[in-house]
């Protein structure tokens, strides 16, 4: 059963790197990313449970965090242009 | 009683590899980034909601179903955080969500009476 799991994760994975190729604009591509973020937990979970290890959840919650700074910073790169953007700073100069 | 467990578990991997599936498809086929936000958000409550859960009823009461608990509560916590900021991301460059009636005008010009300085 998890066997099936993964193949759907895995084949879904591949839809949303399809997308993130494909994407028009950055947006898509970011979307695209943090899905692939999101698959790639679910895959490391259920491939710990598929070969009885399931030490590897400790791997997915660290994955799941960087996954949401990764992609802020991200945002926050294209909407800016910096990642070290202060608007104080610059309402003061 | 393990027979009922593994029957009401293996029913929530396949529901959650069915929804997880659901949400990368609409990930390609949706027209705008708006709508494909929206079927991303279905692989990030439903799918992973069901596979989880699915997952702590396979490995009972340990810590592999804290962690999974946790796993959850941080889906719970950073998915709409990711949603918002991308949405804010768009709106900001400009892209036009694809609407039948676009109200936001509307509540822009409501809120331009408003002298706090909120942005709407």
């Amino acid at each position: 059963m998890f066997t099936a799991a993964a193949a759907a994760i895995l084949v879904a994975l591949a839809l949303a790197i399809t997308r993130a190729i494909k994407g028009p604009t950055v947006f898509d591509r970011v979307l695209a990313g943090n899905t692939v973020g999101t698959l790639a937990i679910m895959l490391l979970a259920v491939f710990g449970f598929l070969t009885g290890r399931p030490e590897f959840l400790d791997i997915g919650l660290t994955y799941g965090l960087l996954n949401l700074i990764g992609t802020l910073a991200v945002l926050k790169f294209f909407r800016y242009g910096d990642l070290a953007h202060d608007t104080d700073m610059e309402r003061r100069s | 009683m393990t027979v009922v467990l593994d029957v009401l578990s293996w029913a929530c991997i396949l529901l959650g590899s069915f929804f997880t599936f659901v949400g990368a498809f609409g990930l390609v086929r949706m027209p705008d980034v708006f709508t494909r936000m929206h079927a991303a958000s279905v692989t990030d409550t439903l799918g992973v909601g069901f596979l989880i859960l699915g997952m702590g009823l396979q490995a009972g009461l340990s810590l592999v179903t804290l962690k999974l608990v946790f796993l959850l509560a941080l889906f719970f916590f950073t998915g709409p955080v990711v949603t918002h900021a991308l949405a804010q991301a768009c709106l900001h460059e400009k892209i036009r969500p694809m609407l039948t009636e676009d109200r936001r005008g509307r509540d822009r010009a409501a809120a331009a009476g408003r002298t706090d300085g909120r942005q709407p």
